[in-house]
């Protein structure tokens, strides 16, 4: 916890994790993040397949208004599904996803809700400030809007470069600038952070709880289990199934492990259909 | 639909052609290059001042079908499609958007195309110039809404590359380039009528020769105009924001 700045920059954010790990850490956090008004998602007996593949089985979960909620699970687990899901690009078998109280997909939702997908998805044959400026007009955003995405993820210096021409993950910084545009209610993060420079990690973690303090919702999805301790809330799945919801904190005591990529082992071990396979 | 949002996708997609020369380059230069070829073929005969109009309908033709029809599934493929269809815009801005650039180097490339073969190849037309060159854009802004409307049933390049064939060569073979229509089997002579680029040709050939009358080649563009609006409604309809 120590070495994550955003902790000691956003200490509300991480309310839960500086009380001791007993049971009345979880509902401070709980009692914090329900003071807003019902829940920024709700799924309930989601079903999706893509091809013949069924990805997700009957999946519900509720994520809290306000918080950075991590979903964590092993690549292929139906992160990125669910995720489509709730921006409502997915197209669903069964089951409801409600995102700030309205189905999810409805057109007034599309200026609330901001979506980043794992790939950079900007146009390489236009510089960054294009890319943000065409994201802005199509949002309706207010023109001193793109500089003030630039400046958050640290991309002026790039702002007339082409997007073609950056590293990996510059791109994938302009892609989650564009999902800024607007201070969406909620933002949707596919593995906003992989393969950045671990300086820049931490600068995003930064940004997202103070994003946070500022009452957005984010759910970011992660493969890499130590980005679940910079997290108010955690949903682990495997194999299109939620096997946790629970504070950092909560998590640990529940399993009485030291950390959550062991916390994830044990929950697997319990979980009833868990015979087969490791973690990838 | 909203035409702020249409506008602002229109500028983007010309701001992206901007930032590649070389497109633009290819883009208004081939068309008149094959035009040129076509007429240095025919330099002793007079097969060209038969032919060069359906030409001009032709190359613009094949040309926008193709980029349209390659830029959209790029679009789609690099993940900028499913960003779009989770923000508010509507899937007309898109295919509007994408019509409106698209149409104005259509418009560009016909003006050259036109030019080049009626100063520089010596076309004769015994019709209005700018008649010609209203069917000619016409002809190419449905070469671009055609392409938009067959990258949505492409998942690949490879598909789409495909489409080319599949749906533009048998317009041009029934076209009347390569036999007159009145004289093709009464089943393809039924089918040709149907065909957009058909009509394309007969109206070039009717102002080159200035055999029908203003209204009968807007009659021919009407048709057209119908086969754009057309291509442009159904390729929004297939757009779905939900894809499995």
């Amino acid at each position: 916890m120590s070495e994550s700045p955003a902790s000691s920059q956003s200490p509300e954010a991480f309310g839960a994790s500086e009380a001791p790990q007993t049971n009345g850490a979880q509902p401070r956090v709980r009692g914090r993040l329900r003071g807003h008004s019902g829940a920024a998602i709700l799924v309930d007996d989601l079903r999706v397949k893509r091809g013949k593949r069924a990805v997700l089985h009957g999946l519900s979960l509720s994520v809290p208004r306000g918080g950075v909620v991590g979903l964590l699970g092993p690549s292929g687990c139906g992160k990125s599904t669910l995720m489509r899901a709730i921006v409502g690009v997915q197209k669903l078998q069964s089951g409801t996803v409600t995102v700030l109280g309205r189905s999810a997909g409805t057109a007034s939702l599309r200026h609330r809700v901001g979506y980043v997908t794992q790939q950079a998805s900007i146009y390489d044959d236009l510089t960054v400030r294009q890319n943000l400026r065409y994201f802005r007009a199509v949002l309706g955003a207010s023109a001193s809007d793109v500089d003030r995405v630039l400046d958050a993820t640290d991309l002026g210096d790039h702002a007339s470069a082409m997007a073609g021409s950056l590293s990996g993950g510059e791109r994938s910084r302009v892609s989650l600038a564009g999902a800024l545009l607007g201070s969406p209610e909620l933002l949707v993060l596919d593995e906003p952070t992989v393969g950045l420079d671990p300086v820049l990690r931490v600068d995003l973690w930064s940004l997202f709880h103070r994003l946070a303090e500022e009452g957005t919702t984010l759910l970011v999805s992660s493969h890499v289990m130590d980005e679940a301790t910079r997290c108010d809330r955690l949903l682990l799945m495997r194999d299109g199934e939620l096997l946790a919801d629970d504070t950092p904190d909560g998590l640990l005591a529940q399993t009485g492990a030291t950390d959550t990529e062991s916390a994830f082992l044990t929950l697997i071990q319990r979980h009833p259909s868990s015979a087969e396979g490791g973690l990838e | 639909m909203n035409p702020g949002r249409t506008l602002a996708t229109a500028g983007r997609v010309l701001t992206q052609v901007r930032h590649d020369p070389r497109t633009i380059a290819l883009l208004l230069v081939v068309p008149s290059l094959l035009i040129g070829l076509l007429a240095w073929i025919f330099a002793d005969t007079e097969v060209f001042n038969t032919i060069g109009p359906a030409m001009i309908a032709l190359f613009p033709f094949i040309v926008m079908f193709l980029i349209t029809s390659i830029t959209t599934l790029r679009e789609r493929r690099t993940g900028t499609l499913e960003r779009l269809l989770s923000m508010p815009l509507g899937r007309g801005d898109l295919i509007m958007g994408y019509t409106l650039a698209f149409g104005l180097l259509a418009i560009l490339q016909s003006a050259i195309a036109v030019g080049f073969a009626v100063w520089v190849c010596g076309l004769e037309i015994a019709g209005s110039i700018w008649l010609l060159l209203l069917v000619a854009v016409a002809d190419a802004v449905l070469g671009t809404t055609l392409g938009l409307l067959a990258s949505a049933f492409a998942n690949t390049e490879f598909q789409v590359v495909q489409f080319m064939p599949a749906l533009v060569f048998p317009q041009i073979l029934l076209g009347g380039i390569f036999l007159a229509r009145d004289q093709l089997p009464d089943v393809l002579r039924e089918i040709s009528d149907w065909l957009p680029l058909s009509h394309a040709i007969d109206a070039l050939q009717a102002v080159a020769a200035d055999s029908q009358d203003a209204a009968w080649i807007g009659g021919e563009l009407l048709i057209l105009l119908a086969w754009i609006v057309g291509a442009i409604v159904l390729g929004s309809i297939t757009l779905r924001r939900r894809t499995p």
